[in-house]
């Protein structure tokens, strides 16, 4: 396949030329094969896939994974026009929807949840303590622009409450939303519960109940036939994963 | 002509992405995508931030360009050197370092919180603060440049004539440094109405307060990718016009 081939070609002028042809059985690694494996992922996957990669690098000797973030649209875009990739993981089953027929490689998995979460400084300054708080005269909401996943998120909350609270930023990702909570900007944010975990100290997070909360499943597929690519997949599926995933705020399908 | 190839791969590189820009948009229905809210929440506000900005910057940087001129100070040529920072600071530094200044929790932002509960990010003023916090440096080079080519003999004879400061700047410097202040407040003009990494950090984004035109295009191409295109055309030919009336006239 062509797009392996490329980083293979890259090996071998600076390697042997053994060392990628060796590289076709991976599941025994072995010290002399250099393997990459390109992994797109979506930007709120940033820690926990980093951590994934690690495991992966650590049980595949010779196999080192590249792993780039971006907006699950984003993704799905660069693997039509060609960019090379093994696996991708994105936020929201909607966002696989363009994902071109020839890429459809793996078998797709749910891997796993994100919902939503309020945002507020640590010290809480205009006392949000639910949704209900949100239209309150006054205090400054900061939520997702309704083109990204967090913002349509946003928006059936409004919709299923029936509410339409003043906003005073349409931020443009998750992650700005969450810097203007983190600031003391906004008196509240409106993030995944997955990023008021992995603030820390910075925020803190205000539960938004079950019966109200809005769901995101995460897939995750191979698009290339490498076997390490479908070896990746599976370590996101497996205990280990998982953990790491259920650590992070976000929450087992 | 060796030169020619260079020199129109250059135009080239310029020019086809504007023509670009006129190729795709749907002009069967431009009048549709011109009326959709996006465009013209975004176009009034860009006309009214970057009106107030020009007020201020003609306020504040008329004069500081003539003391930059004026002065033999030691410590001008570092101030020259400050004031242009934003220049080349990437854009979005400039709106991470107002937030840290006027942001609720800023230096100053803190304080004004405090004592008067006036909270500045979010609203209409934080554009206008983005917008002059990039385009004063470019009114100020360009007026401090012809203001620095007077001769100073014309103040002098002005000053013996018994003409204090502000009358000679007013009646002698001034009217002589016209091309030069209708060239900065072009340039100037041009980089507020363009402005967007300053003012998506510091001022957010909503439409009819703090989004304006450029973040109405970001915005809309998610969407409304026409209506993208269509606000874009709008910036373009505006800009194109200002830059070329000014040329024929002021700019040589």
């Amino acid at each position: 396949m062509s797009r392996r081939s490329a980083p293979c070609a890259a090996v071998a002028l600076t390697l042997t030329l053994a060392a990628c042809s060796s590289g076709t059985d991976p599941a025994k690694g072995g010290g002399t094969v250099e393997q990459t494996l390109t992994v797109l992922a979506a930007a709120s996957l940033t820690e926990v896939f980093g951590l994934m990669a690690e495991d992966f690098e650590a049980d595949h000797p010779g196999v080192s994974v590249e792993q780039s973030f971006a907006a699950s649209s984003t993704i799905v875009q660069q693997v039509n026009e060609g960019a090379p990739a093994d696996v991708i993981a994105l936020a929201g089953m909607s966002s696989l929807e363009p994902l071109a027929e020839e890429h459809r490689v793996g078998e797709v998995h749910e891997f796993t949840t994100n919902s939503l979460q309020l945002a507020v400084p640590p010290d809480n300054p205009a006392g949000i303590t639910g949704v209900e708080d949100l239209t309150q005269d006054g205090i400054r909401l900061v939520v997702c622009a309704e083109q990204v996943p967090c913002g349509t998120a946003s928006a059936s909350l409004f919709q299923a409450q029936g509410i339409s609270p003043a906003i005073a930023s349409l931020e443009y990702d998750v992650r700005a939303t969450l810097t203007k909570v983190e600031l003391g900007e906004a008196d509240v944010g409106i993030v995944y519960r997955s990023d008021v975990t992995e603030a820390g100290d910075r925020v803190r997070g205000v539960e938004i109940p079950d019966d109200v909360n809005v769901v995101n499943s995460y897939p995750i597929l191979a698009v290339s036939d490498s076997p390490l690519a479908q070896a990746f997949v599976e370590e996101v599926l497996s205990e280990r994963g998982q953990q790491h995933l259920t650590d992070a705020g976000f929450v087992a399908p | 002509m060796p030169l020619l190839v260079p020199a129109w791969l250059g135009v080239a590189f310029i020019v086809l992405p504007l023509v670009a820009l006129f190729i795709r948009a749907d002009w069967a229905n431009i009048t549709t995508h011109l009326a959709a809210p996006v465009v013209g929440q975004a176009l009034r506000l860009s006309a009214i931030t970057t009106s107030i900005t020009m007020v201020v910057v003609w306020a504040v940087g008329t004069p500081l360009a003539w003391l930059l001129a004026r002065s033999d100070h030691p410590l001008t040529a570092w101030g020259r050197a400050l004031i242009t920072v934003p220049l080349v600071l990437p854009p979005v530094v400039g709106g991470v370092a107002l937030l840290m200044t006027w942001g609720r929790r800023g230096v100053l932002g803190g304080w004004l919180d405090e004592t008067f509960g006036i909270t500045l990010p979010f609203t209409t003023a934080a554009v206008v603060m983005a917008e002059i916090f990039v385009a004063l440096p470019f009114y100020v080079i360009a007026v401090e440049g012809s203001m620095r080519s007077l001769d100073r003999r014309y103040d002098e004879i002005a000053a013996t004539l018994g003409a204090g400061p502000v009358r000679t700047f007013s009646t002698v410097a001034l009217p002589m440094v016209l091309p030069g202040i209708a060239a900065g407040s072009a340039l100037a003009w041009a980089r507020a109405l363009g402005e967007f990494g300053a003012t998506i950090t510091f001022a957010g984004n909503f439409p009819g307060r703090t989004q304006t035109a450029p973040l109405g295009v970001y915005s809309a191409l998610e969407s409304d990718p026409q209506a993208a295109i269509a606000l874009s055309l709008v910036m373009l030919v505006v800009s194109v016009l200002v830059l070329g009336l000014l040329r024929s006239r002021w700019l040589r």
